[in-house]
């Protein structure tokens, strides 16, 4: 599988009060959940959110167990989440949506607005507007079967046969 | 080689030996969601159309905005009862209490695995339950087909000696050693207290300790299940429930820290993240416009009993509010018949039903912009108490409570 789009840069700890504010939680429309990722925090976000991969520092999506977070994140359009490291309720999240969360090392090198090629087996993420290309730790089968189903509940309902 | 506290549980609930680092399927005790992440996890468990396999351990807890302030809400909190009454599912209804809270007074046991749908639910951890927070679609799966996977995590087991000093608690110990090993410290570990000092506290400051193991990433806090753990079950009237648990002592640690609690000092953490400690004494040019003494992480008897006995015979400060909450329908009832909500009462608290509270940032006090809150809560982030542009500090009851009558963060130990 592989994955392109823009960067969208971000810092260490981002947590999932940021990502989703509390008071939209009973929100269960995807798209108009979409509607409210980082309100408040970052101002053009949704302008720039469709086609974007994020890519930020350590402890992403920590906090708040809030599963909205990893599902505004991918109907405003990311892509994918690359991160030095995350929280792991953030990362079951974002597999269970189907939202492409991939560890990576001296991000810090990549800058806003670059564009990203990554391909999922390999855990490969290279920067095709520097020319560099960095390390990534590749997701396991099973990780990446749920997002090729577009989530865990339809990767179950296949393989339950539909209950 | 012995084994860790989690690796223990596996073992006895898989019936082999399982060690840290391996991905298992495992059945599940207790699942459990509240209103904020219930209404998702009802949509996927229709969705996979199997139904609920152990309705008697799947609760729902009507707790973050309770009762409700918006029709949404109602609308959501409407839902739960309706997928309870058929399904046959736990409903914990509004003013009942915090989700952690009655999960440790009346379903989680040593050995249980439990779930929830929130990140908090490291809390039972202390009953040497490993329970751990996931999102409403791992919770949903949980309660739709009794079990789920885990990798087992390594340990951080974390030593602590010696006696608390007079004004510092087991909350100061948590945010220091959050401050040591960072907001991302233990990341998939599991955090084991343990020590003379462990294993001379009471369930309510261990409840603290494991309640904020998620501030540092980890999966679950635990602690041995033993004559303390007995007596808590037995008050609460499960005497039955009790086993006793402990790691071996032989069990192979990632890491382990010594924490000699006779050197603590009360602390706080400043915004906008948990491991930003500084000392109690040092912010004392921080004023503060609101205090809340509440929650799933402080809002216990002993905790409110504290507040009240600095609270006597005092009033808050004219420029903070101050804002308390029970953090279940016990804890309330027994407060009242103490005459601790009166004491707070009469000096000039506002009294919220069990629930969260402002914490979650939906209602009950949510801060005005530039405003500055000092709370007992477990979490400080931006935007937390409802507006990014007000400021959270986190203290124990007992730093709270002095702060509120001197109208700035102030060290408690100089009226304990």
């Amino acid at each position: 599988m592989i994955l392109r789009g823009r960067v969208i840069k971000l810092g260490d700890n981002i947590d999932t009060d940021q990502i989703y504010p509390g008071r939209y939680l009973p929100i269960t429309e995807p798209v108009e959940m979409a509607g409210h990722a980082f309100e408040g925090i970052i101002s053009d976000f949704l302008q720039r959110a469709k086609g974007s991969i994020i890519v930020a520092g350590k402890n992403f999506g920590c906090g708040s167990s809030r599963e909205q977070a990893a599902t505004a994140l991918k109907w405003a359009g990311i892509v994918a989440v690359v991160a030095e490291s995350f929280a792991r309720i953030f990362f079951r999240n974002a597999i269970n949506q189907g939202l492409p969360a991939i560890i990576g090392h001296h991000l810090d090198r990549i800058n806003e607005g670059d564009e990203l090629r990554i391909d999922l087996h390999l855990g490969k993420i290279e920067d095709l507007t520097t020319g560099e290309s960095y390390p990534g730790d590749p997701l396991p089968d099973f990780l990446l079967a749920i997002i090729e189903a577009g989530g865990l509940i339809e990767k179950l309902k296949r393989s339950l046969g539909g209950g | 080689m012995g084994k860790t506290l989690a690796e223990k549980i596996f073992s006895l609930k898989l019936n082999r030996d399982v060690k840290a680092g391996e991905f298992v399927i495992a059945p599940i005790d207790i699942c459990a969601c509240q209103d904020g992440t219930g209404p998702l996890s009802v949509r996927q468990i229709e969705a996979l159309g199997r139904g609920v396999a152990n309705p008697k351990r799947s609760i729902f807890f009507i707790d973050h905005a309770a009762p409700s302030p918006r029709k949404e809400l109602s609308n959501d909190h409407k839902l739960l009862r309706e997928f309870c009454r058929k399904t046959g599912c736990i409903l914990s209804e509004v003013g009942d209490g915090v989700i952690h809270q009655r999960l440790v007074e009346d379903y989680a046991k040593p050995g249980d695995i439990l779930i929830g749908a929130d990140s908090h639910s490291c809390t039972s951890g202390a009953l040497a339950a490993f329970a751990t927070g996931m999102g409403s679609t791992d919770v949903a799966i949980g309660m739709a087909l009794g079990e789920n996977w885990f990798r087992v995590p390594e340990t951080f087991r974390i030593n602590v000696t010696g006696r608390f000093p007079k004004g510092v608690f087991s909350k100061d110990l948590i945010i220091h050693l959050i401050g040591m090993i960072t907001a991302d410290g233990a990341t998939y570990r599991a955090l084991e207290f343990g020590g003379e000092a462990i294993e001379n506290m009471s369930m309510s400051e261990r409840f603290v300790l494991a309640n904020m193991a998620v501030e540092a990433g980890a999966k679950t806090g635990l602690c041995p299940a033993d004559g303390i753990t007995q007596e808590y079950l037995k008050r609460m009237g499960r005497e039955n429930d009790y086993q006793p648990l402990a790691p071996d002592p032989d069990a192979e640690y990632e890491r382990v820290i010594e924490i000699d609690a006779s050197n603590l000092e009360p602390v706080v953490s400043c915004p906008h993240t948990v491991d930003n400690v500084r000392k109690a004494k040092e912010l004392t040019d921080i004023r503060i416009d609101q205090v809340y003494i509440g929650t799933c992480t402080n809002g216990r008897l002993e905790d409110l009993r504290v507040a009240a006995r600095i609270l006597k015979g005092k009033r808050r400060h004219p420029d903070v509010r101050l804002i308390v909450c029970p953090a279940s329908r016990r804890v309330y009832l027994d407060a009242l018949r103490e005459g601790i909500l009166e004491i707070l009462v009469e000096a000039g608290a506002s009294i919220m039903g069990p629930g969260c509270g402002p914490c979650v940032g939906v209602h009950e006090g949510v801060l005005a912009d530039g405003e500055r809150c000092l709370s007992t809560q477990n979490r400080n982030f931006k935007g937390r108490m409802g507006n990014p542009e007000g400021e959270i500090y986190l203290a124990s009851p007992a730093t709270a409570a002095y702060s509120a009558t001197v109208g700035h963060i102030a060290d408690p130990r100089e009226v304990l």
